[in-house]
């Protein structure tokens, strides 16, 4: 059971330890800056943190186990082709810089070493010596289906999720938004959609159902049942049985808006998520922040309040704000507000650790 | 040889002491200073090598007009100042 975790926040990252049957904030690192997200990896104790310094860029940093920080690479993107007339999906012209590490993700067991990162606007990459280098994955930046991808509530397409398959390292999902899911089974060489199954709302004919544009906010990948993925999706959740080939929808009360998603490492029926007002206002329903659980695979939701104000709260919750240890028995979230809880018994009571931090981009429990 | 200054902000992130450099123009001068400081050259330009868009540049007071290849002309006595716009909350 995890007794720590690594909070990004826009003003620095933020370690918080479990003592004496409480949480404490502790020390931070890069105070003042813009954290971005974290990625704690299991395989040799290391943290890496991501920051985005506006003026300066986005910049890389490695802290060893009981190390320092220390720059370390940043995915650049290659020279952009002289004359190359590359465009988005909304017609505009695409800038081929690193504007936001928006994914983070540990290589599988038998790599070590080998860490993912997904960028805006839309470059994955891959470093097989702790950050040192980066390549960038040529095939999926090469597709021409690339120039159908968008911008979702960013102005341009980002990588936010990356699933390591824990059967076979060289099977990789991702998920853009807005671009759908991908997925490699020869670790990047090639890649086809696969986000059948899910759709918007509205939009004209043939556009609602298109995988290839469709804006998943976030997906995860049972660790005991790799088969199993879920999705919280711009428009709602969908959940997928057969390695992410095909997706059903599920809903949930209050809302099945959201932008995180967890599921338990051992109960691929197990999910949880933060629901708000969809799109056009996103914040909690009625002012009352909740999380809710299926134990079911979708079928029911418990919506869970237990410690979480249930007045006047307008917190968000981003894709990467809510997480959960490596037992399902400890969540965390931290909000666009600044608050900060975590649950010991899978999300049925809160305890409240901040209500004073920068605004919260990420949350990573720690080994 | 030009000389060319840096912030303080930029100074946080990056030990730059303002330095001198050969150089024709902005770009071959700032060459001459990544070459001996290669850190900082992301800090200031981004991954095309264009200026980075919060970024400007002014050689002997004039802001530079090419921000993408960074031609403006440099002479041996000019003073390059390499900053930042101040925004953000």
């Amino acid at each position: 059971m995890a007794d720590h975790m690594i909070v990004s926040t826009r003003k620095g990252l933020f370690d918080v330890h479990r003592e004496g049957g409480g949480w404490t904030v502790g020390e931070g690192s890069f105070l003042g800056d813009n954290v971005t997200l974290a990625l704690h990896d299991p395989r040799d104790g290391a943290d890496y943190a991501a920051l985005n310094h506006g003026h300066f860029g986005v910049k890389l940093h490695r802290r060893d186990r009981g190390g320092t920080w220390q720059e370390i690479a940043t995915p650049a993107y290659p020279p952009k082709p002289e004359g190359l007339d590359d465009r988005d999906g909304w017609n505009r012209p695409v800038k081929w810089t690193t504007q936001l590490i928006w994914s983070l993700e540990s290589g599988g067991a038998d790599e070590p070493g080998t860490i993912w990162a997904g960028t805006m606007p839309g470059g994955l990459f891959r470093s097989r010596d702790r950050g040192d280098t980066w390549e960038m994955i040529r095939p999926l930046w090469d597709m021409p289906q690339r120039n159908l991808w968008t911008g979702g509530g960013a102005d341009i397409p980002g990588i936010h999720s990356i699933c390591v398959d824990p059967r076979a390292s060289q099977t990789v999902r991702i998920a853009i938004s807005c671009g759908g899911v991908w997925v490699t089974h020869d670790g990047g060489a090639t890649w086809r959609q696969s986000a059948h199954g899910m759709c918007f709302d509205d939009g004209p004919p043939g556009f609602a159902e298109n995988p290839e544009t469709q804006d998943p906010h976030m997906m995860v990948q049972c660790p005991a049942a790799p088969h199993r993925f879920w999705v919280q999706h711009h428009c709602g959740i969908w959940r997928s049985e057969d390695d992410a080939q095909t997706w059903q929808r599920v809903h949930a009360r209050p809302s099945s808006f959201g932008f995180g998603v967890v599921v338990h490492p051992n109960d691929p029926d197990t999910a949880w998520f933060v629901p708000g007002i969809k799109d056009e206002k996103r914040y909690p329903v009625d002012g009352r922040l909740v999380v809710t659980r299926t134990r079911d695979g979708g079928q029911s939701f418990d919506v869970l309040a237990n410690g979480l104000p249930q007045a006047h709260a307008y917190d968000i919750v981003f894709r990467h704000a809510l997480a959960g240890d490596d037992t399902g028995e400890r969540l965390a979230f931290g909000s666009t507000t600044g608050n900060l809880w975590v649950s010991e018994d899978q999300g049925d009571t809160w305890e409240t650790v901040s209500t004073s931090l920068p605004p919260v981009h990420a949350v990573r429990f720690t080994s | 040889m030009a000389r060319v200054h840096f912030t303080a902000n930029l100074r946080r992130h990056v030990d730059c002491a303002s330095m001198e450099a050969d150089g024709g123009t902005v770009r071959e001068v700032l060459g001459h200073v990544f070459a001996v400081q290669d850190r900082l050259g992301s800090y200031v330009l981004d991954d095309q090598g264009a200026l980075r868009k919060h970024m400007t540049i002014l050689v002997d007071g004039r802001r530079i007009d090419d921000v993408e290849r960074l031609s403006d002309a440099v002479s041996p006595a000019s003073e390059i100042w390499v900053m930042q716009a101040l925004s953000g909350g």
